[in-house]
Parts: C-alpha cells; structure tokens; sequence
C-alpha cells in the first residue's frame, strides 16, 4: 500500500464516479475478460446473422460431397451425409447460446426469490426451504439434468428447462447467502424502521445491493449451461437431429474418429472458445466488482 | 462436539426426505399414463394392468409414495424393465467399475492439481502463477468429452498406444484393466485437478502469510520444510474437504466419460436406461448417488471438524 491510490481515491470521489462506471473501467483494465467480452460477442452476432453468412443450409445434404476434409469449397469440410461443417457451426451457435441464455434466466427467476425468502424471514421457512436447496444439491448437476430430461422428453426446450432447474438450487443459496449480509446494515434498519413493507425492503432495497455477485455468478452459470447443452445434446437427450448442435455433432463425429477427423474438430474447439471466454469475462467481472480492488 | 455431531446428523433427516420426494416425483412427469409410457405405445392391455397393479398406479400419490419408500427401506429398488433385473444387482455391478475409474481420476486430479496449486502460490504473481491459473481455467473450460476424442484420435487412431475403448476387469488382466482406463482416468481427473490446483493455490497464499508460517521461517527453517510442513498441512484441510464436495463433479463426468471410451459402469447404466425408458433403474441410480454425496458431505464435515484442532472443543 503506498499513499498514491489513497489519493487517486479521493480524486475519484471528488468527480463522483458512480458504481457502473468503477466497474467498467476496472473492466477495461482487463485485456482477459475484455477478450473473453469479445469472442463471446462474436459468437452472438454468429447466431444472430447465421441465415445471411452461413455458406450452405446445414441440413441440405449432399452425397457427392460425403465426409469431405475441408476444402476452398467447404472450409470446415462435410459430414458424414455430406453437410457443411462450418453452416453447421454457424446455426449450432443458436442452440449453444439459447441454452446459456434461457437455462440462466430460469435458474435466476426460481433461485433469487427463493434466497431472498429464505434469507430474508428466517426461521422455519429458511430452515425447510434450504433443505430443499440441500436436497437437489445433493444429485450431481448433471445426473439431474439428464433424469429431469429423460422423464421430460428429450428436446432442446426441456434440455434448457431441466438445465434451468439443476441450477437453481445455486443461486437460491448465493442470494440468500448475500441477504443475510445485507440485512442487518444500517439503511435495511433505516427502511424498516421508517415503515417500509417487507416486499419493498426486499425488492428495492436488499436486491439492487446484491446483484454484483449474482451478476458474476450467471456469467459463469451460462458458461455451466453451455456444457451441460452440450452434453446432454452428445448424449441424445438435447437438440434432436437433423437440426444442428455442437454437442449432437460431436456425438455424430464419435463415429467416424479415424475416417473424418475434422468432424470432431470444429465443433469441440466451438464449445471450447465460448466456454473459455465466458469464464474469463466472468472472472473479470468478479475483480471488477470487488470492492476491495480500486 | 457431540452437540455438533448430533445436529449434522439430524440435517440429513430431511434433506433424504425432500431427496426422496424428488425422485419420487420425477415420475410424475411423464406425460399421460406411466403405466403406459412404461410398457411402449403398442403394449398389449394386460401388460398395462399388470404394471398397473405392479406399480400400485391406481393407488393415490401419498399411498404410492410411502410404498416406494418402504421398498426402498428394504433394498427393493424394482426391477428393470428392459433387463428384467432387479435394480438392485444392477446398481451392485456397476458400482465397482465406475468406483475404479472414479478413484482413479480423483488420483491423477489430486497429483497434478495439488502441487500445481502449491507452487502458483508460493510462485505468487509470476509466469508459473499466471500459467498455472491459465491452465485451470483451461481444464474447467475444456468439455471432457472432446477431450476423450481427441485423446482417442492421437492415443488410438494415430499412435494405436491404447485401445480406444471397452472395460477389462482387474481380475481378467490387470495390465489391460490400467490400459483401458489410462485416458478415462485422465479425462475424468482433468477438470477436477483444475478445481483442486484453485483451491490448493488459495489456501496456501491464505496460510503462506500467517505468523506461524513467518515465525517458522524466521527460525531458520528451509523453504521447503516451511512449505511442506508448516504451511501444507493446514493448506489441505480445506482442499481435503472441498475434494469430498468434488465428487458430485465427479460422478456427472463419469457418465459422459463412459459414453465416450464405453465403459460398462454407472453413468452408462443411466443413460441406457433413459433410452430404454428403464425409469426405475435411472431412479434407482439417481437415488443411490444422492445417498452417496450426501453421506459423503456429512463425513467431509465431520472430518473437517476433526482435523482442525481450532474446532474440536
């Protein structure tokens, strides 16, 4: 610790530097997350745009063309009923994202109201609420996805759901860790004691105050998701074929290891680089929002 | 202690209870007649009255339920649909293959992320330290199952050094037995050593900066000694008992890694049978390693309170 941070602090409250605006410069700081920011953005306008630069239909197929290495003609070379690896890809970007995005998205809208219940009244209801939170903690995140999808049916939408519900228990211990912090700080008293309602104390003043962490947390969820999309699509019970999934063209490319190779290529480096990058941005996204760090 | 004994065993009471009616209720989400959705479109009327009647499906839930339950209490799991088997010698042979593969993985996790993680942090905020934190991230961001392919086209299609799939027991060969399970082990071991070379690193920067630590150092003792035996020893207290949290990580990679080399364990148990809409094995299965995890826990904790003497009165 030498005294110039400490007075570089005082500059900054002088020019009353809000909290978004610390977090994103500490971001910018971070060439890792900001990379990780980057290739992940990348692949979101991929999905996005797939219909205008995707080269081929990823479910045409063509038999003159069967388990082609790439070529000028097709980049990421063919499969083994002659579609286009790279449109494959490109379309497959869809499901990837969709299932961090949607699985998240659940997990957060069950798991936060159940922590700040629990977190929140104590007692009783915190006591069985966590042993239901212990409960689904207790069957390996996987191994729950996949019961939960096979009694649903496998589909890319109950893979997401069942997904969604395994990580649920997650978030609902964070947030509840998190209220239990913040609610004996003076301006939660403060609140209180001026007569707020107990669903206005929780939503307007406890939430705002613990969304960094659960802001981090579902970065790193959505990369959790995309594997699991992936895995649950590589063991059959995700994307159902024809339609393309990096994890079913893996499953698919598991046939064909010796005599097409890049099959199993592309799709596993795909997975790979989206699942990195998001874990670097959301380690950089923790640094930033400690408040510890300046 | 004994106060703390008796209130983490009572925890387990209903947490089993909500475990149980979790995977009781699974059932209920197969969509129409389960009796039906068990016995396959086509099934002959008699086949769906006797599952029926088996399954005690016209009895109400609560009733179905607490008879589930007692079988359970018995050592009755049901039966196998496909296999016409009881679960329970499933469950009994299966357990031994992914136990090996499992226990060997947990190895190979602990001697590579172990001493990874004790030099990224006495390495603090050097090359090794950033290489080591990188190679982390790399192994929790690589999905295992691309890993095993990749390893298979270099091991087995490229260099033919290892077979590229299939289980040969311990008691048919042992050689083969290790052979097979070489690449699994590694697999399944990758991303677990990762977590544990993170937790090793955090605890040893934690301990690296105690008095003790500096009083041993200022005594004159070598960095080593230092290391291994003042800072180590209380570093793994909770990387030994954050290992036991790992084993949940362990058991769902085990399914994928056994789909990807074939192994005949607990994972493909599973995953057959949600193919074959074998739904008591799959319940049978999940039941078991939720039983498992949970006993696992409550010994981690007990452990835990144990080995740290600051705990112990």
């Amino acid at each position: 610790m030498t005294a110039e941070p400490l007075a570089s602090a005082f500059i900054q409250e002088d020019v009353g530097e809000r909290p978004w605006q610390r977090t994103l410069r500490l971001l910018a700081q971070r060439r890792m997350a900001l990379a990780g920011l980057t290739v992940v953005a990348f692949f979101i306008v991929l999905a996005i745009l797939a219909p205008l630069i995707s080269p081929y239909d990823p479910l045409a197929t063509n038999w003159a063309a069967v388990r082609k290495p790439p070529t000028a003609l097709h980049l990421f070379g063919t499969d083994e009923i002659g579609r286009d690896v790279l449109a494959r890809i490109i379309w497959g970007a869809r499901a990837s994202l969709l299932a961090g995005l949607v699985s998240v998205s659940l997990a957060l809208a069950a798991g936060v109201p159940i922590g700040l219940v629990s977190g929140y009244f104590g007692g009783i209801i915190d006591g069985t609420l966590m042993r239901m939170v212990d409960a689904m903690l207790a069957i390996p995140f996987l191994i729950l996805a996949i019961s939960l999808a096979a009694f649903l049916g496998p589909s890319l939408a109950n893979a997401m759901i069942a997904i969604g519900v395994s990580q649920t228990p997650i978030f609902a211990r964070l947030t509840r860790g998190q209220v239990l912090t913040v609610k004996h700080e003076e301006y939660i008293e403060a609140a209180r004691a001026v007569g707020n309602p107990h669903h206005r104390i929780v939503l307007r003043h406890i939430l705002p105050n613990i969304v960094p962490p659960l802001l981090v947390q579902a970065t790193l969820a959505a990369a959790a998701a995309i594997i699991a999309e992936a895995s649950l699509s590589f063991l059959g019970l995700g994307e159902q074929p024809p339609d393309p999934s990096w994890g079913s063209m893996l499953n698919t490319a598991k046939n064909f290891i010796s005599q097409a190779p890049w099959m199993a290529l592309w799709p596993g480096l795909a997975i790979f680089t989206l699942v990195l990058s998001l874990n670097l941005f959301g380690d950089g996204l923790r640094d930033a929002l400690d408040p510890r760090r300046g | 202690m004994t106060a703390f004994l008796l209130r983490r065993i009572a925890l387990i009471v209903p947490t089993l209870f909500f475990v149980s009616v979790l995977i009781f209720g699974l059932q209920q989400l197969l969509p129409g007649d389960p009796a039906l959705a068990m016995a396959g479109e086509n099934a002959d009327p008699a086949v769906i009255a006797f599952l029926k009647q088996k399954y005690h499906l016209d009895e109400p839930l609560p009733v179905r339920y607490a008879l589930w339950v007692e079988g359970i209490a018995h050592g009755d799991f049901g039966e196998s649909i496909r296999i016409k088997r009881p679960v329970k010698d499933l469950i009994l042979e299966k357990l031994p293959v992914t136990g090996e593969l499992a226990g060997l993985a947990m190895l190979v996790a602990i001697v590579i992320g172990v001493p990874t993680g004790i030099l990224a942090a006495v390495k603090h905020d050097t090359a090794i330290d950033y290489g080591a934190t990188m190679a982390a991230l790399w192994g929790i961001s690589m999905p295992n199952f691309w890993l095993g392919i990749l390893l298979i086209l270099l091991f087995s299609v490229t260099l033919g050094w290892l077979p590229a799939s299939g289980f040969v027991t311990p008691a048919e060969s042992l050689k083969q037995n290790l052979l097979t399970l070489i690449m699994p082990a590694f697999v399944l071991g990758n991303a677990i050593a990762a977590v544990m070379m993170r937790h090793t690193r955090s605890a040893m920067l934690q301990v690296l900066s105690a008095d003790y630590v500096r009083t041993a150092r200022a005594k004159g003792l070598s960095q080593v000694s230092v290391i291994l035996h003042h800072a180590l020893r209380n570093a793994l207290i909770p990387v030994v008992t954050l290992g036991a949290l790992e084993f949940g990580a362990l058991l769902s990679g085990a399914v994928l890694t056994e789909q990807v080399f074939t192994i005949p364990g607990f994972g493909k148990l599973i995953v057959d049978a949600v193919f074959n809409r074998d739904y008591a094995v799959v319940q049978g299965v999940v039941l078991c390693t939720a039983f498992a995890y949970i006993m696992l826990n409550l010994f981690a904790d007990i452990a835990y309170v144990l080995i740290n003497p600051r705990l112990r009165a």
